[in-house]
């Protein structure tokens, strides 16, 4: 099982003839990810790593049935793609993507609302089902499959989580960044819920930081909703309010998004909440 | 990226809102060539909050006590914030004070419209101690902030009759700018009414424009709030806060780097600050954030933390032996390339930790001795 991408998800990647785009498309080859087709406008009948590339996203997916996508387009192009990927249904449809516009995430996102697909990102990792599906640009060898979800907001403090889940001898079902900026379109909420559906998923990890309040939201979702053991980790204790952490979406306003409230909300849930990444891998292993 | 008051009052002056444009000078002499009748008020430009508090706004009777007062606010330092300029306007006749905002609503993911008519003060305060003095209206992000809509809102704060449509073609103008502009803030606080006969002003304007749309937006100011370090660790790619500890932090990810610093105050140490060298940092990349990091004044140690990803760890180590600091370090390196960055450290004699925790507890032990 796992959520979001599994082995019969066909990917097209928007975006493929770029740097990024031709780089981890190989990634996602040798990840074992069935990549289908490559869209870059105007390059249309060229080739990316033994990928046809396509001129829209219409004519690729009539012609390789691809099923999901992965955005590596410019964020001053990122929008329009989004849209085209959403149009042809899409789903998930995945943004890598850094410096979207954040009036551009909210059309996307309520686009993708309306057309009834997800959105995950952008600004984030992508989705991996290890041995099933990679979408994105995480790391290939860190990897194992297992029973564990993970939903994070970050890149590398996923990779870091993962890496200890595995030499723990916990493999994952499902892992996924939303993505670091203000407005993302899946959120922590339907992750988990969708984790929380998953036969293969019997513990889930959460990895949240400060900005915002998706990290409340979705702890009072498992007090309420779900039943499998949920182990939670905030980054930026220390961060001080009204200073963006690197990504544009961690950062404290007021008193709203500390990571002192997240994790009284997720520990009053019943989430099992630790203080440092390493100790992730242990709650985990006592939890299941 | 903040703008100063005078710079958002341009803008909303553009969409037809009603606000003061005065005068703005930097020098209390200034004060004799303006033609703004008195009373006056004068207010300092800063881009943090709270100016009013803090004396950055004073009302004068006549020139010489203008001069006087503007003497007295240029130079005053509000918040860290040095104030170089001062709006001169014309003193209002302000009766009822209103709020009314656009900002994007991260949980909903769309615009959303505040309006209050218990203005004038900190919304935050209102939303805290009388909710139900605001009023929030989420915006259709297809179809856009409609009049009716805006009269909704006029109608739920209680205006009537002439104020009501002035109201909404205000509330109306703000939507259309928020979302030309990409703002992700824009406020009137207060929106005054006047004594007299109603009529609605902008008293005071703020704007926060998304710094990953300033390429559609020509002719926009260029607003630094940064230290001296943090505008060169943006010149140079770099995500860079100052902290007030004494270990120098860096990383790559901005989650991981925050988590590096909990994990450093955690084991009972400061970070200096935060660093993300970013994804697929370059061996330049790494040397400069070395560079920024150590200049700041009072670093008595430097801890390093890598994953690699697309960032490869002989590219950080190259950096990392090509001038090691003066101070002591602790790198963590592991993750793509680890094998050929360990041995670029030994070959240095640098020794590099596999795990993030023991680096960690050793950076702050070597900060302490």
């Amino acid at each position: 099982m796992a959520i979001l991408v599994n082995a019969s998800t066909r990917v097209l990647v928007q975006g493929v003839t770029g740097y990024q785009g031709e780089f981890h498309t190989r990634r996602m080859l040798e990840f074992g990810t069935a990549v289908v087709a490559g869209v870059t406008p105007g390059k249309g009948g060229a080739e990316v790593a033994g990928v046809p590339v396509f001129d829209t996203v219409a004519e690729a997916v009539a012609a390789t049935g691809a099923n999901a996508a992965c955005i590596f387009v410019p964020a001053r192009a990122a929008k329009d793609a989004a849209l085209e990927a959403i149009a042809s249904r899409l789903d998930p449809v995945v943004i890598i993507t850094e410096h979207i516009p954040v009036h551009d995430a909210i059309v996307v996102v309520a686009a993708a609302r309306a057309a009834g697909v997800r959105v995950v990102g952008p600004n984030g990792p992508g989705v991996t089902s290890p041995g099933q599906c990679k979408i994105g640009i995480m790391p290939n060898h860190l990897f194992s499959p297992g029973p564990v979800g993970l939903v994070s907001r970050s890149g590398t403090l996923t990779y870091e989580i993962v890496a200890g889940l595995t030499a723990a001898g916990l493999g994952q079902s499902t892992a996924l960044g939303l993505g670091g900026d203000p407005v993302v379109g899946l959120t922590f909420q339907e992750a988990i819920a969708l984790f929380a559906a998953d036969p293969q998923t019997q513990a889930i990890v959460m990895v949240g930081e400060i900005g915002g309040g998706a990290e409340e939201e979705a702890a009072r979702y498992v007090g309420a909703s779900v039943r499998k053991p949920v182990v939670g980790y905030i980054a930026g204790v220390t961060a001080p309010p009204g200073k963006r952490m690197g990504h544009a979406g961690a950062v404290i306003s007021g008193t709203e998004g500390t990571a002192q409230a997240k994790k009284a909300a997720m520990a009053a849930a019943g989430i099992t909440v630790v203080d440092l990444p390493s100790q992730v891998a242990a709650a985990v292993r006592r939890a299941l | 990226m903040k703008l100063h008051e005078f710079q958002a009052k341009e803008i909303f002056a553009r969409y037809g809102i009603p606000v003061q444009r005065g005068a703005v000078i930097e020098r209390p002499e200034e004060i004799d060539r303006l033609e703004v009748p008195y009373p006056v008020v004068l207010k300092a430009q800063v881009l943090v909050g709270g100016r009013g508090k803090a004396g950055g706004i004073k009302l004068a009777a006549d020139p010489a006590e203008a001069r006087a007062k503007a003497a007295q606010i240029l130079g005053m330092d509000i918040k860290g914030e040095r104030v170089r300029r001062l709006l001169v306007v014309q003193a209002a006749d302000i009766g009822v004070e209103y709020y009314l905002a656009f900002t994007v609503d991260r949980a909903a993911r769309r615009l959303v419209c505040v309006a209050s008519a218990a203005g004038g003060i900190d919304i935050e305060d209102v939303a805290r101690t009388a909710p139900e003095k605001i009023v929030k209206f989420h915006v259709d992000p297809f179809a856009g902030f409609q009049p009716f809509q805006a009269r909704g809102i006029a109608k739920q704060l209680g205006f009537g009759g002439k104020a009501l449509l002035q109201f909404a073609a205000i509330a109306s103008a703000l939507a259309r700018l928020c979302t030309e502009m990409d703002a992700e803030l824009a406020e009137i606080n207060p929106l005054a009414a006047s004594a007299g006969d109603g009529t609605l002003l902008a008293i005071d304007a703020k704007l926060v424009i998304d710094d990953n749309a300033t390429f559609r937006h020509d002719g926009l100011p260029r607003n630094e709030e940064l230290t001296e370090l943090e505008a060169a660790a943006r010149a140079a790619d770099l995500s860079y806060v100052e902290l007030d500890g004494d270990v120098a932090i860096i990383g790559n990810g901005a989650g991981l780097v925050m988590s590096t610093l909990d994990m450093i105050a955690h084991f009972g140490g400061r970070p200096a600050n935060f660093l993300d060298v970013g994804g697929g940092a370059t061996t330049e990349n790494m040397a400069q954030a070395m560079e920024i990091v150590l200049r700041k004044p009072g670093v008595r140690a430097l801890f390093i933390n890598i994953f690699g990803g697309i960032t490869r760890c002989d590219d950080i180590a190259r950096a990392i032996a090509a001038r090691p600091p003066k101070v002591p370090m602790v790198v963590r390196l592991t993750g793509t390339n680890e094998a050929e960055g360990r041995a670029i450290l030994e070959a240095a004699k640098i020794h590099a930790y596999v795990e993030p925790e023991p680096a960690a507890q050793e950076a702050v032990r070597l900060a302490r001795a």
